[in-house]
């Protein structure tokens, strides 16, 4: 019971950053019907450009407020010069892009900081709280994070007039314009809260499992998985997934002794392959009903 | 119609003194460099199995790199485990990776683009782990891998063993060329391409399109496979860490780079991952991958064709030109 | 009364293919007119053109003021309401939210929720299934949908492409009949482009006719409707 309680609960743990990654990915399908695959670089890139502010000795709080920033601004650059004259090509060419954009920010983080291991802080108390055994509060952190922004992304998202201008200018551009909205600027706006996002999950799982370039090449699966099996179009479905899939994945990892602790990835893999086969609108999305 | 599809006259002896240049090719050049080529042919192959699959089929994958590795273990395990010739794993290896890619065909049939795309890159990026685990490590030798001796020329030819290892290796490649050739000119390379095309009409036409597009998916698998287990046995050593997602970025840049569906492209492309790392390599020492993704890019704003395509351009504008000309 | 839209010497091209020819033609304010032709006259491009969705050439003014050089998004909030062929309703977003989306560039939040009553008004069965998908109504209630949420941007002028296409005959004349409501009510100027010559002419004042891209025929819409050589060899019937 012990041992379960405790796998459960370190998965959900893990399982908030997984939903954090899942939320970013899930706002840049909302905003462009795409799935960006340089996310996970992206973000562990921005989780360096946070440990240079507090290495050249800024205030936690005031690097993470600075990368969030930076991030959003780069990624709306990135979006209007890099991806935008690709925006009418076939999805073949824009993965390709983004594909390339994985390889360029993965590299460069090698070569600006180097491949040591290097520790990252994490802004909450080192004591577990309430002294309890099960959970870090670095982890409940995490949670508490990931649920917070889940209520902002919900908020922007269905309640306000640019959200829902942004998911409109996704499923159907020309109609989009026809209403008057900027199409290309919409794209952007979805790229830059994406990339703020993403910098969020890597600055909370680099204390995890500390600052490298290859550092969310594999939580980027975990992010999709959870993405997918909530559904894609759902970020409150997104934030459930990722839970559920850091909760699958150490449960699996303990309870299943074919897998074990290094075919994890695998559990990731069979999810995924699972969800797009039996529910492709995951477990919240809303049918797609379409009348011919 | 595509350039293949039309042998005029000039052509097959173009192509038959093409064949003999390259059969001489390692007389020019150092045995490292040899060895270098060899590897672009291993490459251009694994290239061509993917593009049969995106390129022609339509059917994106990002995870070719998984059938690579099966193909390259199919090859170290037999010569290492079993000790068996290694012409013999050649195609043990693509049969393997044959039935692999029909099995993954299946489910693949209910995934369209993008949706196929996440599957691919999720199996590409599980490989590596997979490959390390402490399940399969009796027989893949876990993190540390496999280490295979290099073949010696047979019937005591007098060359070294890189260059037989290229002869052998352009011997292979032409025969699966002209196959893929063959293949896709015919009857099936129509279905294969009218699947791309238009789903729906091609099987309001009577097209089998579950059938062909998981057979598809065996023989692109099949080709990379091959290609994997020819690389094995020039690397002479297979390892987890040789099989990552960045395996498959590399194939799928090959065909980018090469062109979308054309089977000339997957020299080029094979070409292209092979050099241009190294050429990157000098152009920046510290990050050669990012200048590997600039190309990736830019190659998307110039040459979304590839280099195929931009050839096949400019051959028909000559042609517009000359019969402006005459006319 | 003064001319509402003025189009003059207009070429509209699809990639390389040309489809309009030097098309010139004027809305009066607070009219309804229409564009006739058969199947690929050039009808819907002429709409297209208006809205800047394709390549053009030529003078489009609204107002006096130039629309030939703006994007789709900015002859939207100079007040021009395109209501395109095919429905164009966000499948995946609610009623209300198509509605919504219609009044995006308005400022003026108070009189957006009295259209918005208003709107309900003319179309109840909007009302009834505002928060359902809108991808889930019939045809017929997608097109009443597409028209309110044009509606909802209080249009100085209103394109409507093909409005009756694939609609019930009674539900036609439940919407030209909303749509003289509106024209006469709110002083919504309309370039309508029908393929139901007989519906269009009873509807609009003012009537041009179109072939390969070119006007051929031009006039008030009685003359046209009363002269049977042109209604049997140009409108069929």
């Amino acid at each position: 019971m012990d041992l379960f309680l405790q796998q459960f609960l370190s998965g959900v743990a893990i399982g908030g950053i997984y939903a954090l990654v899942a939320l970013a990915v899930v706002m840049i399908y909302q905003a462009s019907d795409h799935f960006n695959f340089a996310q996970g670089e992206m973000a562990m890139f921005s989780t360096y450009v946070a440990w240079s502010l507090i290495a050249a000795g800024l205030p936690y709080w005031q690097a993470f407020l600075a990368t969030i920033l930076i991030s959003f601004a780069g990624a709306v650059a990135l979006e209007r010069i890099v991806i935008r004259p690709v925006e009418h090509a076939p999805v073949l060419n824009q993965v390709i892009v983004f594909i390339g954009l994985l390889v360029i920010f993965n590299a460069l983080a090698g070569w600006l900081f180097d491949y040591t291991i290097k520790p990252f802080p994490s802004p909450f108390p080192e004591q577990p709280l309430f002294g309890n055994p099960y959970i870090g509060a670095h982890e409940l952190g995490v949670i508490g994070v990931t649920l917070a922004l889940l209520a902002l992304v919900f908020a922007f998202l269905r309640l306000t007039p640019i959200g829902l201008a942004m998911r409109a200018a996704a499923q159907n551009p020309d109609s989009a314009r026809l209403v008057g909205i900027r199409v290309g600027w919409m794209l952007a706006l979805g790229w830059g809260l994406a990339a703020a996002i993403g910098a969020m999950a890597g600055i909370m799982l680099a204390p995890i499992v500390f600052l490298e370039p290859n550092m969310m090449i594999g939580t980027l699966l975990y992010g999709f998985a959870g993405a997918l099996l909530g559904g894609i179009d759902s970020p409150a479905g997104a934030v459930v997934g990722g839970f559920l899939v850091g909760v699958l994945e150490n449960l699996v990892g303990a309870y299943v002794p074919f897998v074990g602790t290094d075919l994890k990835l695998t559990v990731a893999l069979a999810l995924i392959m699972l969800v797009l086969l039996l529910r492709p609108n995951g477990l919240f999305g809303r049918r797609i009903v379409r009348r011919v | 119609m595509s350039a293949e599809a039309r042998p005029r006259g000039a052509a097959p002896l173009a192509l038959t003194l093409l064949v003999i240049l390259a059969a001489l090719l390692p007389l020019a050049l150092s045995d490292y460099r040899t060895f270098q080529v060899t590897l672009a042919l291993v490459y251009a192959i694994a290239i061509l199995g993917l593009n049969i699959l995106t390129g022609y089929n339509g059917q994106f994958s990002l995870g070719h790199g998984a059938f690579y590795a099966i193909g390259a273990y199919t090859a170290a395990i037999m010569m290492s485990e079993w000790q068996i010739g290694y012409y013999w794993t050649l195609p043990v290896a693509g049969l393997v990776c044959f039935c692999a890619g029909f099995l993954f065909g299946f489910p693949a049939l209910r995934l369209e683009g993008l949706y196929l795309a996440l599957a691919t890159f999720a199996l590409a990026v599980a490989t590596p782990q997979i490959l390390k685990s402490d399940h399969l490590a009796p027989l893949t030798g876990g993190v540390q891998g496999i280490v295979i001796l290099k073949p010696n020329p047979p019937f005591g030819l007098p060359l070294s063993q890189d260059q037989w290892l290229y002869e052998f290796t352009l011997a292979v490649a032409i025969v699966l060329f002209v196959g893929a050739w063959n293949l896709l000119r015919g009857r099936s390379g129509r279905a294969i391409k009218a699947i791309r095309d238009n789903p729906i009409a091609a099987e309001a036409m009577g097209i089998n399109k579950a059938l062909y597009k998981t057979l598809t998916f065996g023989v692109s698998a099949f080709y990379t496979g091959v290609a994997g287990a020819l690389g094995a046995i020039v690397i002479q050593f297979v390892a987890p860490d040789s099989f990552t997602v960045f395996l498959s970025i590399t194939l799928l840049v090959g065909v980018v780079v090469g062109g979308l569906a054309s089977i000339p492209g997957a020299i080029f492309g094979g070409l292209f991952v092979q050099f241009i790392p190294n050429v990157a390599e000098q152009i920046s020492k510290a990050a050669p991958w990012a200048i590997y993704g600039v190309f990736l890019i830019a190659f998307m704003y110039v040459m979304p064709y590839g280099v195929w395509g931009l050839l096949r351009a400019l051959h028909e504008r000559i042609e517009r030109v000359r019969r402006r000309r005459s006319a | 009364m003064g001319a509402v839209l003025e189009v003059q010497g207009l070429e509209a091209f699809y990639g390389q293919t040309q489809a309009l020819f030097g098309v010139d033609f004027t809305l009066e304010r607070g009219s309804i007119t229409t564009i006739l032709g058969a199947n690929g006259a050039g009808k819907t491009t002429a709409l297209r053109a208006i809205s800047a969705l394709i390549r053009t050439r030529g003078r489009v003014t609204l107002d006096g003021r130039r629309l030939d050089r703006r994007s789709p998004e900015a002859i939207t909030r100079l007040g021009v309401a395109h209501v395109p062929d095919g429905r164009s309703t966000f499948l995946r977003l609610s009623v209300a939210d198509n509605l919504r989306l219609g009044a995006y560039t308005r400022r003026d939040r108070a009189a957006v929720r009295t259209d918005l009553e208003r709107i309900y008004s003319y179309f109840p069965v909007l009302r009834e299934r505002r928060q359902q998908q809108a991808g889930t109504l019939s045809g017929g209630e997608q097109q009443m949908l597409a028209i309110a949420r044009a509606l909802m941007l209080r249009p100085r002028l209103m394109l409507l492409d093909e409005p009756s296409f694939g609609l019930a005959p009674l539900l036609v004349q439940d919407i030209f009949a909303i749509l003289r409501r509106i024209n006469r009510d709110d002083g919504v100027s309309i370039l309508l482009v029908e393929q139901n010559a007989r519906l269009a002419l009873d509807l609009a004042s003012d009537a041009y006719l179109f072939e390969t891209g070119r006007v051929v025929l031009s006039g008030p819409a009685a003359g046209l409707r009363a002269d049977e050589t042109v209604r049997r060899v140009y409108l069929g019937y």
